[in-house]
């Protein structure tokens, strides 16, 4: 790593968070008027923040890209798929990828079973809910939908069908499921596609796809390699919606149980 | 005798000073984002380790290299977290109950726009798929293959993501303002993303997909949710739960929309 490297990171980065410097420090002293409390922390936290994202930036380009790229590369290497099999007239189908399938299963789910955010919202619901929701349910439901998403992306850049068909047919799902699920869990439901896709997630996510679009004979990184992070951020929220039809259906079947 | 006693009174004083204090919390608040930071990443590491040593069977090819990234990572997003927690989080939750007390919707509104805006320029995630989409852009053949145009590229998408999720928060403000029903108008999104897919070139449509989900994690999220929580709890009539959330639901639809648009515009 090169000192001039390090140097014009520091540079951007500055440039990225000084929107926000402005925005805060112009509403602070001209709209709202007031001084602002504990000025000398506030100004640390910049300084941490600034330092923080320039060393992430840094390492981001030397491990989490090349990780990703790397997995891609070596599951969808011809050697490994016909390891031990004999390689049929040079096609690859589909379902050769299976490790692929299983890779992108096991990121997806384990990555997000263990998200803070995820963590948070998850015992938030489970509050308001008032126990019909269990916090572990909850999670395993956003992981599954996570880990599913990212599993049919990758099938998707494979197959090299158009992203788009995927994702307006779950939109339809969605907003079929809007209809009947119960209605406070629908913000948190939409939420919840968003929420789990974290900082060191997407990088790795991201250069999974593009390794495979490169790799996979016959695809187009620019068009194919994109879209995982969609199927990622989809998935949860039908995940979130059947798991909570799921768990109002039992607590009415509880209910109308006869004594004994 | 006593020259232990004078021992143990000075390391008492030290344990009591204020220096000691300082030196002490502020090592015990860097401890809790540190052990975040490794839970964020361990399951990635397990993951890999596991498909490389028992599946692959082969050895991670340089791996000082990738350790030493990893351990920059781990670093750099500690320190990240721990600033936001002691700068950006409480000023900002604290200028937005401000302002949605201060009742003028005008600067309400410019708020809310700005603070979309402006976190969504600074996510770690967002600068990290931006320049990998213009690195791939330029290598396909869609833009021109400089450094200049690459990062004009690259600007452009965040910032045209960093456009529509200011519109999204603005949009999500109205909405909580007036209180109308969130699925209705995340629905009608939906459509408009169907309906400008069918005009889009095929080679943004990826990208735009994705720049949904990318650009609402670390800094976004809790902000946003705080101005959501605070607007609606400070709304006579206004539920938190059912109104103060679905302000990240919006900030994911509209940069589809933005992005393909860019798209559109650009190839």
């Amino acid at each position: 790593m090169q000192w001039s490297e390090v140097l014009q990171t520091l540079l951007d980065t500055a440039g990225d968070i000084l929107p926000i410097i402005v925005m805060i420090a112009a509403f602070q002293f001209v709209v709202i008027r007031r001084p602002m409390h504990n000025l000398r922390r506030v100004v640390i936290g910049f300084t941490y923040v600034l330092i923080g994202l320039t060393l992430f930036l840094l390492g981001l380009e030397q491990a989490l890209f090349p990780l990703g790229r790397l997995m891609a590369t070596q599951l969808t290497d011809p050697a490994f798929i016909y390891s031990g099999i004999e390689q049929i007239a040079g096609v690859i189908h589909w379902t050769d990828y299976y490790w692929v399938y299983i890779f992108a299963f096991a990121i997806g789910f384990s990555t997000t079973i263990a998200e803070p955010a995820l963590m948070a919202v998850a015992i938030k619901a489970a509050q308001v809910s008032g126990g019909a929701i269990h916090a572990w349910g909850l999670r395993i439901a956003v992981a599954l939908g996570v880990a599913i998403g990212i599993t049919l992306g990758a099938y998707r850049i494979v197959t090299g069908l158009p992203i788009h068909y995927f994702i307006i047919v779950g939109y339809v799902l969605v907003v079929i499921q809007t209809f009947y699920a119960p209605r406070r869990i629908i913000p948190l439901a939409y939420d919840s596609g968003g929420v789990t896709t974290s900082t060191v997630t997407v990088p790795v996510v991201a250069a999974l796809g593009l390794g495979l679009a490169e790799t996979v004979p016959g695809r187009n990184v620019l068009i194919d390699g994109f879209g995982l992070i969609a199927f990622a951020s989809l998935f949860p929220m039908m995940s979130v919606m059947a798991y909570a039809q799921i768990s109002e259906y039992r607590a009415y079947r509880q209910r109308s149980k006869p004594p004994e | 005798m006593g020259c232990c006693a004078a021992g143990c009174a000075c390391r008492t004083a030290f344990l009591k000073s204020k220096s000691f204090a300082l030196l002490n919390t502020s090592l015990k608040a860097l401890a809790r984002p540190l052990i975040g930071s490794l839970r964020d990443l361990l399951p990635v590491i397990a993951v890999v380790v596991f498909f490389q040593l028992i599946v692959l069977q082969q050895p991670l090819p340089n791996l000082a290299q990738l350790l030493s990234g990893v351990a920059l990572v781990v670093l750099g997003l500690t320190l990240f977290i721990q600033g936001l927690e002691m700068g950006l989080f409480p000023v900002g939750e604290s200028l937005a109950h401000a302002l949605a007390r201060k009742g003028s919707l005008f600067w309400l509104l410019i708020f809310a726009f700005s603070l979309g805006f402006g976190t969504t320029i600074a996510e770690p995630a967002l600068i990290a798929v931006a320049e990998e989409a213009s690195e791939v852009a330029a290598e396909a053949g869609a833009i021109a293959n400089s450094q200049s145009v690459q990062e004009a590229y690259a600007d452009g998408l965040r910032l045209t993501v960093a456009f529509a999720v200011g519109f999204a928060i603005l949009i999500g403000v109205i909405r909580i303002v007036n209180g109308w029903p969130m699925h209705w108008m995340i629905m009608g999104g939906y459509v408009l993303v169907v309906i400008i897919t069918s005009f889009a070139p095929r080679e943004i449509i990826g990208i735009a997909y994705d720049s949904g989900g990318v650009t609402t994690s670390t800094i976004t999220v809790p902000l946003v949710t705080a101005l959501g929580v605070g607007l609606a709890s400070s709304i006579r009539g206004r539920s938190p739960m059912i109104d103060g959330f679905g302000l990240i639901a919006f900030a994911s639809v509209t940069p589809i929309i933005f992005v393909m648009i860019f798209g559109m515009v650009v190839h």
